[in-house]
């Protein structure tokens, strides 16, 4: 098999009066697993059905490796679909649905033995081919999905949620199969999820849309670490998102914020500001250190540091959430992980007086508001 | 477990009740024609409690097979034809905002007497129907076109009336589908029309199989509407019952015209069901 580059040229869509997409761009290189992510209602899976030719464009033009495919029906691209609720046929056998396709193109039946052998054997359901859809459990029927979806040999593979009807566990088990399987099979896969630990896990590109637009492209480091607004910052992963007042730019690459309750804190300056404005702050809870002693620095890294009080602390096994309340009354939320939880100095809980640093380059600015 | 019981006990009471009708009203009923069919012929009507096959070597003579045969092969018909055009109002209800209204649409002609619904189709069919006048009025033809008192008019009649019968399980069992599994079919490959064939069909097998059964049961029986709308080369083997029962005074071949339809019916309903059962647990 080869995979298929996929280019979307402002691809614009309407349901009515509702701009389900609008102007869409993208660029999907050959082979790659990429993965559109975005709340529910953004119009991610229409932008998948339209790539499928389920859904026809308003305006605008899909290609694959060049070539416009926009006006060919469904069956005449050599795209194929998984779906949320793997629609098996009800009335094939396992076999017969995997093997469906492939009699549809007159292939002799010897032919069509082997190849559904080997995509069985692929999906690892060789003991379950005389079963009925009905007899499968949630992750095999996705597995027969995914064959049949293969069985064409397609340039793409669309799949929309195909995890999402599973328990957490399976999740992460098909999830890990199906990034095995893309190295196997080595076509595109474009994936298309609301779940940003799926997208950032196993994609080697991100598209992040909202609204109908995309608002983010990048590799999942680039949008975790660097998100482009504060949409981006508080879908993927948590985060502690701040305004302040920038009161203070002390050097080319720090600047100076003024926070209500929390006071003043250096964070990274990535975007060009100005004393006055008024900016939106990131800071994920893992980034902060905390600590029940105040800290000492031998270098002179700037840090913020803070003081307060645990709020809440939540015991999650491999890791604890507190919620620290701090000297100005500010809600903070600090992650700790537990590399050596028993050996830690001494256990941090409820009601402990406590200080929070980071390096002030995990504190930066998403959005700017010009005074 | 014990509440279930109780509850059990109750619903007992109340399968006893209906066993109970079912007995006065069906089985002896039923009983009492297959008994009539072996009995001999009073000529004033009714019957002499003396055994007797006479009942049964009246009916099996040409004409009346020609009769047997007639119904069943109009009843097919009509049965065929409900399901052709009940397949696509059953799809698009399906898939429309409506449907429950539309559903009721489908009901709504219940709501009167069939006899005065098959009257109704005398002022469209008849030689002064609205079809030959309108026919007439734009010279097409020059004198009018016999459409009632044949076997088209049967046909015709029988699928008005019994559509609804076809529209609803096609109906429930298209409802029942998912339709991602249209959009799956032609993602792998099909034409529009092979997911009709290869996909829309077999999964409706149950319906289609409900639907013949329900279209063909009442058409095998009627007599109504080729008594009304029918002409002599469309009679019925409820025509023949009433016949015999009331014109020949022949009552043991009218029970035994009555047994043979029973017959039919329960083989033909048998075949259906267990051809459609064998189907699904393959």
């Amino acid at each position: 098999m080869a995979g298929g580059a996929v280019s979307i040229k402002n691809v614009d869509k309407y349901f009515g009066d509702f701009h389900v997409l609008k102007n869409i761009n993208l660029e999907i290189k050959e082979n790659e697993f990429f993965s559109i992510l975005g709340p529910s209602g953004c119009g991610k899976t229409t932008l998948l059905r339209i790539i499928a030719g389920l859904e026809e464009v308003d305006s605008g033009d899909v290609l694959l490796d060049g070539e416009s495919i926009v006006h060919l029906p469904p069956n005449k691209r050599p795209v194929n679909t998984i779906f949320q609720n793997y629609a098996l046929f009800p009335h094939l056998t396992v076999y017969e649905n995997i093997a469906f396709p492939l009699r549809l193109k007159k292939l002799s039946e010897s032919e069509i033995k082997e190849r559904v052998g080997w995509l069985l054997n692929l999906v690892r359901l060789e003991e379950h081919a005389k079963k009925k859809p009905h007899q499968l459990s949630g992750g095999q029927k996705q597995r027969v999905s995914l064959a049949r979806a293969l069985a064409n040999e397609p340039r793409v593979l669309l799949l929309d949620e195909p995890v999402s009807a599973l328990d957490a566990k399976l999740r992460q088990e098909l999830l890990i199969e199906l990034d095995n399987l893309h190295d196997k099979v080595g076509i595109t896969f474009i994936y298309v999820t609301h779940d940003q630990a799926e997208a950032i896990s196993i994609s080697d590109h991100v598209a992040v849309m909202n609204n109908g637009e995309i608002v983010q492209y990048g590799t999942p480091f680039e949008i975790y670490e660097s998100p482009a607004n504060s949409f981006v910052a508080t879908f993927i992963g948590e985060t502690n998102l701040m305004k302040g007042d920038v009161v203070d730019l002390p050097s080319e690459n720090y600047v100076v914020v003024e926070f209500p309750l929390l006071g003043r804190i250096v964070c990274y300056r990535d975007k060009p500001v100005n004393v006055g404005d008024t900016v939106l702050v990131t800071l994920r809870p893992e980034k902060i250190r905390i600590t029940h002693n105040r800290p000492t620095f031998i270098d002179s890294t700037p840090v913020n540091i803070l003081h307060g009080k645990v709020d809440e602390a939540i015991y999650m096994g491999y890791q604890t959430k507190y919620f620290i309340r701090t000297d100005g009354g500010y809600i903070l939320r600090v992650y700790k992980q537990h590399a050596s939880y028993l050996l830690d100095e001494k256990i941090i809980q409820w009601k402990d007086e406590v200080f929070l640093f980071w390096n002030p380059d995990d504190s930066f600015i998403v959005e700017v508001e010009r005074s | 477990m014990k509440k279930t019981s109780a509850i059990n006990e109750g619903y007992r009471k109340y399968g006893l009740v209906y066993l109970l009708w079912l007995f006065v009203f069906f089985v002896i009923p039923v009983f009492s024609i297959l008994t009539y069919s072996f009995l001999s012929r009073d000529y004033m009507g009714g019957v002499v409690f003396k055994f007797s096959l006479q009942g049964y070597k009246d009916v099996f003579v040409k004409s009346y097979l020609v009769v047997f045969f007639r119904t069943v092969l109009l009843s097919i018909l009509a049965a065929a034809i409900s399901i052709v055009l009940a397949i696509p109002v059953a799809y698009y209800i399906s898939n429309h905002r409506w449907k429950n209204f539309l559903l009721l649409l489908v009901i709504i002609p219940f709501w009167t007497n069939s006899l005065i619904r098959i009257y109704a189709w005398i002022f469209v069919l008849g030689n002064n129907g609205l079809i030959n006048q309108f026919l007439l009025r734009i010279g097409l033809v020059k004198t009018y076109i016999q459409f009632m008192y044949n076997n088209f008019a049967v046909v015709l009649i029988l699928v008005y009336t019994y559509l609804p019968f076809a529209i609803l399980p096609l109906f429930s069992s298209i409802e029942r589908l998912e339709k991602q599994l249209f959009e799956a079919a032609m993602d792998l490959g099909c034409t529009k029309r092979q997911v009709f064939f290869k996909v829309l069909l077999p999964n409706i097998k149950q319906g289609i199989i409900s639907a013949f059964v329900f279209v063909f049961i009442p058409s095998i029986g009627t007599y109504a509407v080729p008594e009304l709308v029918g002409g002599k080369n469309s009679r019925m083997v409820g025509n023949e019952i009433a016949r015999q029962l009331t014109v020949a005074k022949n009552w043991p071949a009218a029970a035994a015209i009555s047994s043979i339809l029973l017959i039919i019916t329960i083989v033909a309903v048998l075949v259906f069901m267990y051809g459609g059962e064998r189907r699904e647990t393959r």
